[in-house]
């Protein structure tokens, strides 16, 4: 299963290292994103800064859409699905290495959007750690939940439209959680304790794991 | 009347639709006299006034939604997914459910906001409580809009019994959630509304006959949906089977006796309400999937 993961994950991760879609369009996106938030709330900082952990997240939610949607379609085309189902994989490795992969954009584009919440927003980081782990988790459970709308939307001619629609509610409470510790950690947020929320992450990622660890092969012979 | 290649009609005993009728008269006898009771029997309310007679109403609707209905729904997708109990049984009884348990879940919502415009000043509080609501209401309308989407019966069945029961899990973590999001922050600024302080004589009664009806409500549009659903699977295969013979009648001259056949088969289905509704979604359903 492991071993399986891994070969999925590299695939995947070495078709972005040459295409660079989600580097070059999901990535972008995200800034797109922040500005565009900007200048919803006005050009004063104190707001800006206010609503920082809320803002990051939402577009961090948004990208993971983006993300998942490219990661189904980069099994759509020449019949690769068909490939990857008669190769022989475990599918629960198949479920972990495409989790890993979109995983894997998602921190790197956590990263960037935190850089530029940090300087365009104006927010003051007082416990780093808190951030980092919140994106870890965040980024595990969006793409845990993502991996496997993916795949039951992977047939559908409407997917498009389906996926977010699908994906996002599931998604609240990596929002809620992801905001809250945010806050915690940022010197301008709300005094709040941030251990509940990382303990609400780990619920919802090792659920949508196990389940996904579970479910996905049934899911993938179905779509 | 059934032409070659083409689904009969499966019957509905008559047994099941005595059944069926039964509930329904028993549903309506009991919203009567919720209603009665309701509005003219049971006193106002020391502190809210008439205000108090949504209480008759608005817990029973919430009951149903999002106790009875998804849990249903959730109950029943699992057993469509267990290869030993796999049968479309269980997937109709899902959609019919999600689909019952949406409008009370909308008709929750409703009834809470116009309580809660002239008790709290607002239409909307983000309230615990309202907001996990919510968010189940927008769950189950994704499961409602995959399987909109055109597809096999099987196929849908069990894609739509995936869709519940990754939303069935998420429910409760969306609850805790969402109660932490309102307590963990301005913990004084939670409304918590005292919704009766003394409950008793009449008032209590017509709260259960309340809950009673409109339990009888759910079960009773839930066998119309879940039949519904039926007439709606076998009129697709039906008229899947006469766009067949259709197409291959374009290649023979002589087999132009389709369309006419196909009126003949349809014609009964026009006698009853649901049949008629079964038509149109049936074809809507056909007029997706040839697109």
């Amino acid at each position: 299963m492991w071993r399986d993961g891994l070969l999925v994950a590299e695939k995947d991760l070495r078709i972005e290292a040459r295409s660079r879609v989600a580097l070059s369009q999901v990535v972008p996106f995200g800034v797109v994103a922040l500005i565009l938030f900007a200048f919803a709330l006005g050009p004063d900082r104190t707001q800006m800064a206010r609503g920082a952990p809320g803002l990051f997240w939402v577009a961090v939610l948004f990208c993971a859409v983006l993300a998942v949607q490219r990661s189904v379609s980069v099994e759509s085309a020449d019949g690769a699905r068909d490939g990857l189902r008669l190769s022989g994989l475990d599918p629960a490795g198949m479920f972990l290495g495409k989790t890993a992969a979109v995983g894997v954009e998602l921190l790197v584009l956590e990263a960037v959007l935190a850089v530029g919440v940090v300087l365009l927003y104006g927010v003051h980081i007082v416990t780093p750690w808190l951030i980092v782990v919140s994106c870890l988790l965040g980024a595990v459970g969006l793409a845990a939940t993502g991996t496997l709308y993916g795949a039951l939307s992977a047939g559908l001619r409407v997917r498009e439209t389906l996926l977010p629609f699908l994906l996002l509610p599931i998604a609240v409470p990596v929002l809620l959680a992801g905001t809250r510790i945010w806050q915690a950690a940022l010197a301008s947020g709300v005094a709040s304790d941030g251990t509940p929320w990382l303990r609400l992450l780990v619920v919802f990622d090792a659920v949508y794991l196990a389940l996904g660890v579970v479910v996905f092969g049934p899911l993938v012979e179905s779509a | 009347m059934s032409a070659p290649g083409s689904i009969v009609v499966p019957a509905v005993s008559e047994r099941a639709r005595r059944l069926e009728r039964a509930i329904g008269i028993a549903a309506l006898l009991g919203i009567v006299a919720t209603v009665c009771l309701g509005l003219w029997v049971t006193p106002a309310d020391q502190v809210q006034g008439d205000l108090v007679r949504l209480v008759y109403l608005h817990p029973g609707v919430a009951w149903v939604a999002l106790y009875l209905a998804f849990g249903l729904a959730a109950v029943s997708s699992l057993l469509y997914l267990w290869p030993r109990t796999r049968s479309l049984f269980w997937d109709r009884l899902a959609a019919a459910a999600v689909e019952v348990g949406v409008v009370f879940n909308a008709c929750t919502l409703i009834s809470g906001s116009i309580w809660g415009r002239p008790t709290w000043g607002v239409w909307w509080a983000w309230d615990a409580r309202l907001t996990s609501t919510a968010v189940l209401l927008v769950l189950f309308l994704g499961y409602l809009a995959l399987r909109r989407v055109p597809a096999e019966p099987e196929v849908r069945a069990k894609r739509s019994a995936f869709v519940a029961l990754f939303a069935a899990v998420d429910v409760p973590i969306v609850h805790f959630s969402v109660l932490w999001w309102r307590t963990l922050h301005q913990g004084a600024t939670v409304l918590n509304p005292d919704l009766s302080p003394t409950i008793h004589g009449s008032m209590a009664w017509t709260l259960l006959l309340g809950f009673v009806s409109l339990t009888l409500v759910f079960v009773w549009m839930l066998l119309v949906r879940y039949r519904i659903g039926v007439l709606e699977d076998a009129l697709a295969g039906r008229e899947l089977d006469a766009a067949l013979r259709e197409r291959r009648a374009e290649g023979d001259p002589d087999g132009a006796d389709t369309p006419a056949d196909d009126q003949r088969t349809l014609a009964p289905l026009d006698q009853r309400e649901g049949e008629r509704v079964a038509v149109e979604a049936g074809s809507a359903v056909l007029r997706e999937g040839a697109r």
